[in-house]
C-alpha cells in the first residue's frame, strides 16, 4: 500500500519528430507462413462487358463465365461490380430464353438464377466505368453499385468486347483509351483504393490497353498482341452465334480446376491458351508488380480467402444485463413512424421556377440556315435594297 | 467579262479584307479562347505543396508525482510543493516495476539505492528512460505512429506483429456499422432466445459511447435460420466432439457472408459479429488452433471483417429432452468475446506489455482511458496523413489535367481541408488531443468530399490529332480567304514598292 503525497514536479515533454516524404512502397516478403504474405484482406471484382446486340453474345458469355468462377471461388455479390448490356438472355432471338450458354450443345448455362447485374443496358458507359473505378459517384448511388475497396483490397478487373490499338469500344457509341484507363488506375493508386490489381482484357489488340499503365502493383494479361485479332471459339448452330472467345474459354477451363484452397500461382495463368490453341498470342505485363508472379496465388485475385485469427483473450463481463426501457406509462408506444419520401412532389414541380440555362451561341445548323436565307435574299434583291428593309 | 478594278475599288477591297482580318484576330480569337476554356476556381497550391512535407510534432504532457517517503528531505526541498493529498493505490506483485491503472495513471517503483545521495537532476535523469517506456505503452510509440501511417509509407515494419496489427484494424472512417447475427442451423431442435437489446445496451453501448469522439457507430442485429457453416467439422473420437481446425476457418466466412445481407445505406465499413449455435447432430463443436489445442473462447475473427463465435448448447439439455428445446443464451459470455473482438478490430494493441509491466483490467466499459488516448493519437495521425495525401494528390491531378472543371464548392472544400490540417497539426504540437482529433476528422471529411466529388471526372482526354480534326473544318474555310487576300495585298504592296524603287533609280 502506498500513501501518496501529491507534489508538483514539473513537466517532462517528449518530442516526436517525423519527416514524411512519400517513399515508394517496398513490399514485405514474409516467408514465415502464407498467412499474411499477400497483404490483402478482401477481394473485389469489376467485370465489364462492353458490347451489346445479339451478335456479341460471346462477350456476355465471357463475362458471365468469369463472374460464375469468381463467385464459386468465394467472392460475394456485394464485392462484385458486374456491368453487362444484359440483352442476351431475354433477347427475342434467343431460342432458349433466360439462358446464356458458354459451351456448345448448351452444356453450361452461365446465366443461372442468381446473377446480380449492377450496371445493365445503357448504364454501361465509359463515364460510369471510370466513376466506379475512381469512386466519384453521386451520393445517391447504392452500395451495390460502388467499388468500396480500401488499401488492402485485391481487385480483379476483366474487360471484354471489341477493341483496337489503344482503345476499347463501349456499346458501339463511345470508346475508352488506354491513357484514360492508366490515369484512372493512377487515381486509384493515389487514393490507395487497391492493394494489388489484376487486369485481364479479352479483345482484339488487347495488349495495347495495358501499355500505358504506370501505377505500381498492377499485373495485366491480354488475349492478343497489337496487330492481332482475338478470335471466337465455336459457334452453336442452334443458337446461331459464337458462344465464347477462345482466350476466355481456355481461361475458364483453367479456372474450373481451381478450388478455394488451391495453391496454383500466376505463372500457370500466363501459360493459358498458347498460340496453337488461341491463334493469337496472349501477352502479360508484370514489371509494375512488386511480388514475384510465382508467389502470387490465383486465389489471391479470383477467390476470396479470408485471413483469420483465433481470439485468444476474452473480457470477463460480470455485471448483469440492465432491462431495456419499456413502453411509457400511458401505454402508447413511442414507435417512430417511417414513411416514404414523396416520390412525385407535384406541388413543388408545378411551382418550380424554370432552371437558368447558360446561354449558348446558336448551333451550327441554325447559323447555316440563316446564312442560306440571307444569301438567297441578297442574291435575289441585291444589297441596294437593304435600306428598304431596315 | 472582265472585271476592271479601279483604284478606289481595289482600295476598298483591301480595306475590307484588312478589317475582316482585324475583327477575326482582335475579337474572334479572344472570344473563342474565353468560351472554350474550362472554369477553374483558385486553389491554394502553394500551401498544399507545403503540406506534402508534413512534419508532425506530437507532444504529451507528463506529470511526475513522488510518493511520500520516496525523496530525501534535501531533494524534497528543491521541488515546489503544491498540495498534499492522500490516495491509496493497491498494487500486488513483487516483480512489478510499473503498474498501469485504468485511467491515466501509472505507478513506477524505484529502488532505494537508486535514489540515495543523488541530486534532483540526477534522479530525474535516472527516471527518464523508465518514464519514456511508460509513455510508449500508454500514449504512442514509434511503431504505433508508423503503423498509423502505413497506408502512406509502406515499408518493412520489422515485425509480423505490427504488420498484422495494421492489417487487422479498420481504416479511419467517420462511421461504422456493426451487425450482430445469430445463426441457427437447426430451428427444429433449438429455439434460441437472446436478449440482444439488453446486452447491447449494457455491454456494447458504453464502450461505443466512450469511443464516440473517434467515430459514429450504428448497431443492428438479426437472426438467420437454416444458416450453415461452409465447412464440415470432423468428429474426434477422443474428445467426443466435433473439431473445427484452424486451417479450415478461412473458408467458413464466405458462404455465410452471402446470406448476411446488410441494411447499410451508407458507405461505411461494416463489422459483422456472428454467433453460431451448432445443430444437434454436430454438437458440441470446438475450434482448435494450429497446435491442436482447444481455443478457450471458441471464437475467431477476421481482419477488417468481424468475428464468429461458436456457442455450444449440448450440455444444457439431456438426451431425453423434447425438441424443440428452449435455450436462453448467456449474453455476458457472448458479449465478452464480441467486445474483445471489437476492441481488436477497432485498433487496440493486442501485444503484451513490456516485461515488468502490470496492466490493470479495463473495467466494465471495456476501455481504459489511456487506451482511448492511444487510439486517438494514432487516429489523429492517420487522419492527418490520409488527408494530406488526398489533398496533395488532388492538387497534382488538377494541375496535370488542364481540362477538368474546378467548381467553387471543390475549391472551398480544399481550402477548408488545408486549414483544418494546419490547425490539427498545431493542436497536436500543443498536446490538445481532443481538438486535434476533431480537426483531423473535419479535414478528412472535407478532403474526401473534394476528392470524390462527381464533377471531377476527367473525360476530356483529347489527343492532339483529334483537336485538329475538330477545329480544321470550322476554321479553315473561314481563314483561307482572309489569308489569301492578305497575302495578295502583301505581294501587291511589295511589287509597288519595288516599282517605286526602280522608278527612283
Amino acid at each position: 500500500m502506498y500513501h501518496i503525497k501529491v507534489s508538483q514536479f514539473g513537466r517532462s515533454i517528449s518530442y516526436f519528430y517525423l519527416r514524411l516524404v512519400f517513399i515508394s512502397p517496398r513490399f514485405v516478403q514474409n516467408s514465415a507462413g502464407q498467412f499474411f504474405s499477400s497483404g490483402h484482406t478482401n477481394n473485389w471484382a469489376v467485370l465489364v462487358c462492353t458490347s451489346r446486340f445479339w451478335f456479341n453474345y460471346r462477350h456476355v458469355a465471357n463475362t458471365l463465365s468469369v463472374y460464375r468462377s469468381v463467385k464459386r471461388l468465394g467472392i460475394p455479390d456485394s464485392h462484385i461490380v458486374l456491368m453487362l448490356a444484359d440483352d442476351m438472355a431475354c433477347n427475342h432471338r434467343n431460342p432458349k430464353p433466360a439462358t446464356v450458354f458458354s459451351h456448345k450443345n448448351m452444356e453450361l448455362n452461365v446465366y443461372g438464377d442468381d446473377v446480380e447485374v449492377d450496371y445493365r443496358g445503357y448504364e454501361v458507359t465509359v463515364e460510369n466505368f471510370l466513376r466506379v473505378l475512381t469512386g466519384r459517384l453521386p451520393p445517391s448511388t447504392p452500395r451495390s453499385k460502388r467499388l468500396l475497396s480500401d488499401d488492402r483490397s485485391n481487385i480483379l478487373i476483366y474487360l471484354t468486347g471489341h477493341g483496337g490499338n489503344g482503345f476499347l469500344k463501349f456499346q458501339d457509341s463511345e470508346e475508352i483509351s488506354n491513357v484514360e484507363l492508366a490515369d484512372a488506375f493512377e487515381q486509384m493508386w493515389q487514393k490507395r483504393r487497391y492493394n494489388e490489381l489484376l487486369f485481364i482484357i479479352d479483345t482484339c489488340q488487347g495488349a495495347s490497353m495495358y501499355e500505358r499503365f504506370y501505377s505500381p502493383n498492377i499485373m495485366a494479361l491480354a488475349s492478343s498482341q497489337v496487330g492481332e485479332d482475338s478470335l471466337s471459339h465455336q459457334p452453336d448452330l442452334a443458337i446461331g452465334v459464337h458462344l465464347m472467345d477462345r482466350y476466355t474459354f481456355y481461361l475458364l477451363e483453367f479456372l474450373e480446376d481451381i478450388h478455394p484452397s488451391s495453391k496454383t500461382n500466376m505463372n500457370d495463368l500466363f501459360k493459358v491458351c498458347p498460340r496453337s490453341l488461341c491463334v493469337s498470342t496472349p501477352g502479360h505485363r508484370t514489371d509494375l508488380f512488386l511480388r514475384n508472379p510465382e508467389s502470387v496465388l490465383i486465389t489471391d485475385f479470383f477467390g476470396s480467402v479470408r485471413k483469420v485469427e483465433i481470439t485468444t483473450e476474452v473480457l470477463n463481463l460480470t455485471h448483469p444485463i440492465q432491462r431495456v426501457e419499456g413502453s411509457p406509462v400511458n401505454g402508447e408506444s413511442h414507435r417512430e413512424v417511417y414513411s416514404y419520401v414523396d416520390q412525385l412532389p407535384v406541388s413543388e414541380i408545378i411551382h418550380q421556377k424554370p432552371k437558368q440555362k447558360d446561354w449558348h451561341p446558336p448551333d451550327g445548323f441554325i447559323l447555316g440556315l440563316w446564312t442560306l436565307i440571307l444569301l438567297v435574299f441578297f442574291k435575289t434583291y441585291g444589297i441596294k435594297h437593304l435600306k428598304h428593309i431596315f | 467579262m472582265y472585271f476592271l478594278a479601279s483604284l478606289s475599288e481595289r482600295r476598298r477591297g483591301q480595306l475590307a479584307a484588312l478589317s475582316i482580318a482585324a475583327v477575326v484576330i482582335v475579337v474572334g480569337v479572344p472570344l473563342w479562347w474565353r468560351t472554350t476554356e474550362t472554369y477553374r476556381a483558385w486553389l491554394p497550391f502553394s500551401q498544399i505543396k507545403d503540406l506534402s512535407k508534413l512534419q508532425l510534432h506530437l507532444s504529451a504532457d507528463v506529470e511526475v508525482v513522488f510518493a511520500r517517503g520516496t525523496l530525501t528531505p534535501e531533494q524534497q526541498k528543491k521541488l515546489p510543493l503544491t498540495q498534499t493529498q492522500d490516495e491509496e493505490h493497491a498494487v500486488d506483485g513483487d516483480n512489478v516495476k510499473v503498474y498501469i491503472g485504468q485511467r491515466r495513471t501509472a505507478i513506477l517503483r524505484i529502488n532505494a539505492e537508486m535514489r540515495a545521495g543523488k541530486t534532483v537532476e540526477q534522479l530525474l535523469a535516472v527516471l527518464k528512460p523508465q518514464i519514456k517506456q511508460v509513455l510508449q505503452v500508454m500514449s504512442f510509440s514509434h511503431t504505433d505512429i508508423t503503423a498509423a501511417l502505413s497506408d502512406r509509407v509502406r515499408f518493412n515494419p520489422g515485425s509480423k506483429e505490427s504488420m498484422t496489427h495494421s492489417m487487422r484494424a479498420f481504416t479511419s472512417s467517420p462511421g461504422y456499422e456493426i451487425t450482430f447475427s445469430l445463426l441457427n442451423p437447426d430451428p427444429r431442435s433449438h429455439r434460441l432466445h437472446w436478449d440482444i437489446e439488453g446486452a447491447v445496451q449494457t455491454y456494447i453501448q458504453p464502450f461505443l459511447t466512450k469511443l464516440s469522439p473517434l467515430a459514429n457507430f450504428s448497431i443492428d442485429s438479426q437472426m438467420l435460420h437454416y444458416a450453415m457453416l461452409g465447412v464440415n467439422p470432423r468428429y474426434n473420437n477422443d474428445r467426443g466432439a466435433f473439431i473445427l481446425h484452424a486451417d479450415s476457418l478461412a473458408h467458413v466466412i464466405n458462404p455465410v457472408e452471402a446470406r448476411l445481407g446488410s441494411n447499410a445505406a451508407s458507405s461505411n465499413p461494416v463489422l459483422n459479429f456472428l454467433l453460431y449455435v451448432p445443430d444437434a447432430q454436430h454438437s458440441p463443436l470446438y475450434i482448435q488452433d494450429h497446435k491442436k489445442m482447444d481455443v478457450p473462447s471458441n471464437a475467431f475473427h477476421s481482419p477488417r471483417w468481424g468475428g464468429i463465435m461458436v456457442y455450444n448448447v449440448k450440455n444444457l439439455y439431456g438426451p431425453e429432452a423434447e425438441f424443440p428445446v428452449n435455450i436462453n443464451i448467456n449474453m455476458a459470455e457472448v458479449m465478452g468475446v464480441f467486445l474483445t473482438q471489437l476492441r481488436l478490430l477497432v485498433g487496440m494493441e493486442s501485444s503484451p506489455p513490456p516485461p515488468g509491466f502490470l496492466v490493470a483490467p479495463c473495467g466494465s466499459v471495456g476501455l481504459a482511458d489511456w487506451e482511448l488516448d492511444r487510439l486517438m493519437w494514432s487516429r489523429s495521425v492517420e487522419n492527418i496523413a490520409t488527408a494530406t495525401t488526398t489533398i496533395t494528390s488532388l492538387a497534382q491531378l488538377l494541375d496535370q489535367i488542364g481540362n477538368i472543371v474546378i467548381n467553387d464548392n471543390i475549391a472551398q472544400q480544399v481550402s477548408s481541408a488545408v486549414t483544418s490540417v494546419q490547425l490539427a497539426v498545431a493542436e497536436l504540437e500543443a498536446g490538445n488531443l481532443g481538438f486535434a482529433l476533431q480537426y483531423s476528422k473535419e479535414t478528412i471529411l472535407a478532403s474526401e468530399k473534394a476528392f470524390f466529388d462527381p464533377s471531377l471526372l476527367h473525360l476530356l482526354y483529347f489527343p492532339d490529332d483529334q483537336k485538329f480534326a475538330i477545329y480544321i473544318p470550322l476554321f479553315l474555310p473561314m481563314c483561307v480567304p482572309i489569308l489569301l487576300s492578305l497575302l495578295k495585298m502583301a505581294s501587291e504592296a511589295r511589287r509597288r514598292y519595288r516599282e517605286k524603287q526602280a522608278k527612283k533609280d
